[in-house]
């Protein structure tokens, strides 16, 4: 069922924070209808590489490539059909769930009407929660609200940073039936978790960052010399 | 390709490092060379202004510090935009280290302005357009350099100092034009160092030469401190390591 | 382009509305700023009426300076302005509507309250027209001057203060021109020459702020 052209991809890319160098010579790609599961311990630099893919951050070397065009040449398209869950849910406290979906809508420049924000944050289980300010929302419903608005957004590539966090079992089970709905149909998915999912049956492809990675090739001198720690 | 422009700017700072190691001596000792000379026209051939008496060879310092605090912002503004531009390191730590020197010469025009102005006006400041410039201009540089200082994450900074340096590049024509003119408008001091009446051929000599004098030095200055700068940030390749151990 | 541009204006006037504390707070800073002056300086209105100009507009300044350091901090802090910069439109609009919405909320009511002050310090009426009047031209100055401050020092310790430091020397021109303009009128020689010069460099820092605020919100970001 995996489409295996290639529509992300990424060409020996290397990511650096501060002055500690996390991985070089990264290659993958990714085709519709496949799930990338980001996986690697702590400080590996998970989170570092997921913002390098949503173009938020630069990377030291290499290339991240949309449908064949540099992320650098075709911003507005990838942005377009991307959308991004980092650690932060990216709401607003003062407004309401239905009232943060819509201003994310006019920010896309594809505005929603009253009754598909409410239908996206019903689905998701927050019927009871439409009219209240997101402030007085528990941890777990705003990270619901966040993901309302990431099935809403209608993108083709998801990219989630720990989308697990603060929910319960029932959280996590819809979470994987999110997953499985959207990489069911065509789209994809790049993501961290910490939490073991249940994802069997979907095109699952496992991406290991860390040191492993940073192996230079036999012969190649233009390593830049890495810190030995 | 790519990994060559990679290794390109990675080499960069090191052969850097060891061509600015055999400048440093010669820039040093022309700056101390041209700066004898210098002091020695201003005390000893440079005569005595008919007007303003013996106060008035402040100037032999006071000028070159200010034309060079303002020639140093620009040669900042310069290194910031081909960082920017080409995003090499190189250029941003050029920026880093020349603000220090920039900040220290337009200090010295304030005060050497002080100096003056206490026998020339009676106070020891007076606010006349070109120290309130060069006021605004320290004022710059300080906040480049406090800006630096917050951001621990050394590529933030760079980029960060540079756009600031930039945009301060921009300003300070305007903010010159601007305290001119409010400085017309309140009748500020109408003496200006600059239009001494008798200005002669042997005090612009002196001046000049003092200027390269402040040039080189700022120079030599800023490659010590770039060395320092690249040593700091190379600290984990090889090639730094060697040094840092060597010595 | 425009339509988000508009929405990103609208966005942080609804938030504003719904904050209405930490817009009272910068209004009532400007106020009590002035008036410490009278209570520092005496109450002569002679001198009052000279200094009027210059109070007011340096008031302006701390109070806008006070503000901005707020512009992209909390939509940092909850990832909004991450969201904002990944949507498809391009960061120099956002920088742009951000620094807009912030003269909407904090820059427009400043010269609405100027005129009582004007009034305290014994202003007269042509003196109070021009006052508003260089408020008005000289305001977007320091949202969009302001904004780039508050783009640099995003998320650093001792933000509010950093961007004072880095702000207020650029803020020089826009306080010669706007204290100026009150000055002339009261001198007698007319306010034209110093508006024209604050309406040229407002219209400088529109064109240029926008872009440096934008890439400055992309290294902090990163």
């Amino acid at each position: 069922m995996s489409d295996t052209a290639a529509v992300l991809s990424v060409h020996d890319l290397a990511c650096a924070r501060g002055e500690r160098t996390l991985f070089t010579g990264m290659n993958f790609s990714l085709g519709q209808g496949q799930l990338l599961l980001v996986q690697g311990g702590n400080g590996r630099g998970k989170t570092s590489l997921l913002r390098l893919l949503t173009g938020l951050a630069h990377p030291l070397a290499g290339e991240i490539r949309w449908r064949g065009r540099a992320l650098a040449d075709g911003r507005e398209l990838f942005h377009r059909e991307m959308a991004y869950l980092g650690h932060l849910n990216g709401i607003k406290d003062e407004l309401t769930p239905v009232e943060n979906l819509r201003l994310a809508g006019d920010l896309e420049g594809m505005p929603m009407d009253q009754a598909t924000a409410e239908r996206a944050l019903t689905d998701i289980g927050l019927a009871r929660c439409l009219d209240l300010p997101c402030r007085v929302l528990s941890f777990g419903q705003r990270r619901r609200v966040a993901l309302a608005g990431l099935v809403a957004s209608g993108s083709l590539l998801w990219i989630l940073d720990e989308p697990l966090t603060g929910l319960d079992v029932h959280g996590v089970a819809m979470v994987e039936g999110l997953l499985r709905d959207h990489v069911g149909a065509g789209g994809m998915v790049v993501m961290t978790t910490h939490q073991p999912l249940a994802l069997d049956g979907l095109a699952v492809v496992p991406l290991l960052v860390g040191p492993a990675l940073t192996r230079p090739e036999p012969g190649n001198q233009e390593e830049p010399a890495c810190c030995a720690s | 390709m790519s990994s060559s422009i990679a290794w390109f700017k990675f080499a960069a700072p090191m052969t850097f490092y060891g061509l600015a190691g055999r400048l440093i001596p010669w820039f040093a000792w022309s700056a101390g060379l041209l700066a004898a000379i210098g002091v020695y026209i201003a005390f000893f051939v440079a005569p005595t202004d008919f007007q303003q008496g013996e106060a008035y060879r402040v100037i032999f310092i006071h000028v070159p510090a200010a034309w060079m605090s303002m020639f140093l912002y620009l040669v900042m503004a310069f290194w910031s935009a081909v960082g920017l531009a080409w995003n090499t390191r190189l250029s941003f730590m050029m920026s880093r280290a020349l603000a220090p020197t920039g900040a220290l010469f337009a200090f010295l025009s304030l005060w050497t302005g002080a100096l003056w102005g206490k026998p020339m006006w009676g106070a020891w400041w007076v606010w006349d357009a070109r120290l309130t410039s060069s006021l605004i201009l320290f004022f710059l540089y300080v906040g480049i350099m406090a800006l630096w200082s917050a951001i621990d994450d050394p590529r933030r900074g760079d980029k960060a100092g540079a756009l600031l340096t930039l945009i301060g590049a921009i300003n300070v024509p305007i903010i010159y034009f601007s305290v001119k003119w409010w400085n017309t408008l309140h009748q500020g001091a109408s003496i200006s160092l600059m239009k001494a009446p008798t200005m002669a051929a042997t005090m612009v000599t002196g001046m000049l030469i003092m200027t390269f004098a402040a040039w080189f030095y700022a120079i030599a200055a800023a490659m010590i401190r770039v060395r320092g700068i690249i040593l700091e940030r190379e600290r984990h390749t090889e090639w730094a390591a060697e040094i840092l151990e060597g010595k | 382009m425009l339509r988000f541009l508009i929405a990103v204006i609208r966005r942080d006037l609804k938030l504003a509305a719904r904050r209405k504390g930490d817009w009272l707070t910068s209004q009532f800073f400007f106020v009590m700023v002035v008036s410490m002056f009278p209570l520092g300086i005496g109450p002569d209105p002679a001198m009052l009426s000279k200094v009027a100009g210059g109070v007011l507009w340096v008031a302006a300044l701390l109070a806008a300076l006070l503000s901005l350091s707020r512009l992209f901090a909390d939509d940092h802090r909850d990832g909004s302005l991450e969201q904002m910069l990944l949507s498809p439109n391009p960061p120099v609009l956002l920088a742009l509507g951000k620094a807009l919405a912030h003269w909407l909320i904090y820059g427009i009511p400043l010269l609405l309250i100027a005129p009582v002050l004007g009034v305290q310090f014994a202003l007269p009426g042509d003196a109070i027209g021009v006052l508003m009047l260089s408020l008005l031209v000289g305001t977007p100055v320091l949202s969009l001057l302001g904004s780039v401050g508050a783009a640099l020092t995003l998320g650093l310790r001792g933000g509010g203060v950093l961007l004072t430091l880095l702000i207020l020397p650029l803020y020089v021109p826009a306080l010669i021109f706007g204290a100026g303009a009150v000055d002339a009128t009261l001198a007698g020689v007319g306010a034209e020459a110093n508006l024209s010069l604050l309406a040229a460099f407002m219209v400088m820092t529109l064109l240029v702020s926008p872009w440096v605020a934008a890439a400055a919100l992309r290294v902090s970001i990163e």
